[in-house]
């Protein structure tokens, strides 16, 4: 077992004006070197937050707890300059929205420049220019858009861009907000191949954050269930899939259009407030196979049975 | 086609002006047309008038302004078109050489505010916390001044002056474009772009120059025309009370004061130093008010083209 990235005990929480809001609590997740680990839940359930987390993206509001280990480097006690050196050299990120996520004032070949150069201000802009290439060359964006403004080009265009962008420094991982949930299917497809050629080709790991139980089910090695800014089960992904064992799993799998019947299920109730602190298990007002206990003791994640599968549940 | 047009001429003159500024120039010539590039060509060249005037002032003027040159209160006609005054001197001479006093004084006391004020708006608007909290509070209160007040207090203390007059009236002006700078920046600071530079690595120094600057630049010329207009009236209102220039030399605001008593008698000397002053405020403004309605729908515009495109 090769481990890049290991949260443990992750927590965050956000101070607001109606009192803490805990977004991320006390998770623990692991990623190999190579693999993609899915993180799926709802939305809200804290899983952006948690990945802007690994990357101390976020707003002065927020209070992180835990440590996060890279390569058994601890990111939480980095300066921010160091931590500026990690972000785009050792761990990039791709967001869900590519149309706003270029400066719509620069060539697309100067966000190439300034990025190469914000981690290493000796390379002159040509030479920057034609890493940019070879770099464009791999997720197929012809050479000629480097000189256009990104009102220019399309959305895949965009997003190719973004993770050109990420690939510059050959970072270990890759942490991928809901790549393209704003693309439509066929880019979808494309980009989540170009993404999984790219993977092997720079042996990059990956976390996939998504709502698209699909994707997930395509493309990651491992899947995290969150629920309620917790892990709720965590595995592999084919026994994952083959035996649910959290009801909120269960659910969550059931929620795909079913093509025999043609029902769509859908879990009962709405998800938690976050707000202010909670007894018991977050998810018993909506769980079929609740029972006294959950109402007051909160089930610590715990393994269960084969694959290192881990299950935060009183039914195991 | 005006768009592909537009994108040749900001190439172009992206090499002299660098990219931003090309871009917000060839889309402020592509609109010169409309209503407002009217509008701002008019006050433009109504500047570039005064400002001409201004310089070739020893050749325009009829008479040295400071000589007198006939009786005094001769009223407007013959060799002098509008007039003398109480001591004797050509207005319309005093006028010409009175330009390049609130000229000067604009110049440098707008480029002061900007030099100063820009970058503290940046920073603040960026950075936020506890240091954002305290610049605005300073600024606030700045502003909280009636501007001509303030600047008298300040002349008052610094002295007279055609520097000490840009100083006091750059005070003045700071917390505009502090407030107007910052206030953009707090907005495009939360853009997804400006995150995502973040997150490739983009130190805090870049991220500001490369990626939110260049996102609040179209505010600067509009505030600046703004305030050039206002700064006017303060020059004038100061050197009016006297605080602002040693005496001899022509301004438009100190000939009012030397002749305002005797408006009655001889009402060209207060009338036509006065018009100036109106024509030169009027102009400013005219450029400000144009540009305000040309740089900021850009943004919008941009916004619906991204719209579309998605």
């Amino acid at each position: 077992m090769n481990v890049l990235l290991e949260a443990k005990r992750l927590s965050v929480t956000f101070e607001t004006s109606n009192g803490p809001v805990h977004a991320v609590k006390d998770v623990d997740l692991t990623i190999e070197k190579g693999t993609t680990v899915g993180l799926v839940g709802e939305s809200g359930c804290g899983k952006s937050t948690l990945g802007r987390a690994i990357l101390r993206l976020l707003p002065e509001n927020a209070r992180v707890n835990g440590s996060v280990l890279f390569n058994g480097l601890d990111l939480a006690i980095l300066s921010s300059k160091e931590m500026r050196d990690i972000r785009g050299r050792n761990i990039a990120m791709i967001f869900q929205d590519p149309m706003t996520r270029l400066n719509p004032l620069m060539r697309i070949r100067d966000h190439f420049v300034e990025t190469i150069r914000a981690h290493d201000p000796t390379v002159r802009p040509e030479e920057a220019v034609e890493r940019a290439l070879k770099v464009l060359a791999d997720v197929r964006v012809p050479a000629d858009r480097m000189s256009m403004y990104p009102h220019e080009l399309s959305g895949g265009m965009r997003q190719r861009i973004m993770i050109a962008l990420c690939l510059l420094f050959k970072p270990a991982l890759l942490i991928a907000d809901e790549p393209t949930t704003a693309l439509d299917v066929i880019l979808e497809a494309q980009i989540l191949q170009l993404l999984q050629s790219i993977m092997h080709e720079y042996d990059m790991a990956v976390l996939l954050i998504t709502h698209n139980l699909g994707l997930v089910a395509e493309f990651a090695d491992r899947v995290a269930v969150m629920y309620a800014g917790r892990i709720a089960e965590e595995g592999a992904t084919v026994p994952l899939f083959r035996e649910p064992r959290h009801p909120y799993t269960q659910g969550l799998l059931r929620s795909v259009i079913d093509l025999d019947t043609m029902k769509l299920y859908s879990v009962p109730g709405a998800p938690p407030s976050l707000l202010g602190e909670s007894v018991g298990c977050p998810f018993v007002p909506r769980c079929e196979k609740r029972m006294a206990v959950c109402e007051t003791v909160f089930p610590e994640i715990r393994l269960v049975g084969e694959d290192r599968r881990k299950v935060a549940c009183h039914l195991y | 086609m005006a768009v592909g047009d537009a994108r040749g001429r900001a190439t172009i003159l992206g090499r002299f002006v660098g990219r931003p500024a090309g871009r917000l120039f060839a889309h402020f010539l592509r609109e010169s047309k409309s209503a407002a590039g009217i509008i701002v060509w008019i006050g433009i060249g109504i500047v570039l008038a005064i400002i001409f005037m201004a310089i070739l002032a020893p050749f325009l003027a009829p008479f040295d302004p400071n000589t007198k040159v006939a009786n005094p209160e001769t009223p407007p006609g013959g060799a002098f078109v509008m007039g003398v005054d109480r001591s004797g001197q050509d207005v319309l001479s005093r006028i010409i050489w009175g330009a390049r006093i609130p000229l000067a004084i604009i110049a440098v006391a707008t480029t002061i505010s900007l030099a100063i004020g820009l970058p503290m708006g940046l920073l603040s608007g960026f950075v936020g916390g506890r240091l954002d909290r305290i610049l605005v509070l300073v600024m606030d209160s700045i502003y909280a001044f009636p501007g001509l007040l303030l600047a008298i207090v300040i002349a008052a203390i610094i002295g007279r002056g055609v520097l000490n007059i840009s100083v006091a009236i750059a005070i003045v002006y700071i917390p505009t474009y502090f407030r107007v700078i910052r206030n953009h920046v707090s907005q495009v600071k939360q853009e997804p772009y400006v995150e995502a530079a973040i997150a490739l690595g983009m130190p805090r120094r870049r991220v500001i120059m490369r990626y939110v600057l260049p996102n609040v630049a179209q505010s600067i010329p509009v505030i600046f025309s703004v305030n050039a207009a206002d700064s006017v009236l303060t020059e004038a209102g100061l050197t009016f009370l006297g605080l602002g220039l040693p005496p001899g030399i022509p301004d438009w605001g100190f000939d009012i004061s030397l002749n305002w008593q005797r408006f009655e008698a001889s009402w060209w000397a207060t009338f036509y130093p006065g018009l100036f002053i109106l024509i030169l405020t009027t102009a400013l403004t005219f450029v400000g008010e144009g540009l305000n309605d040309i740089l900021n729908p850009l943004l919008r515009k941009r916004d619906l083209k991204a719209t579309v495109e998605a």
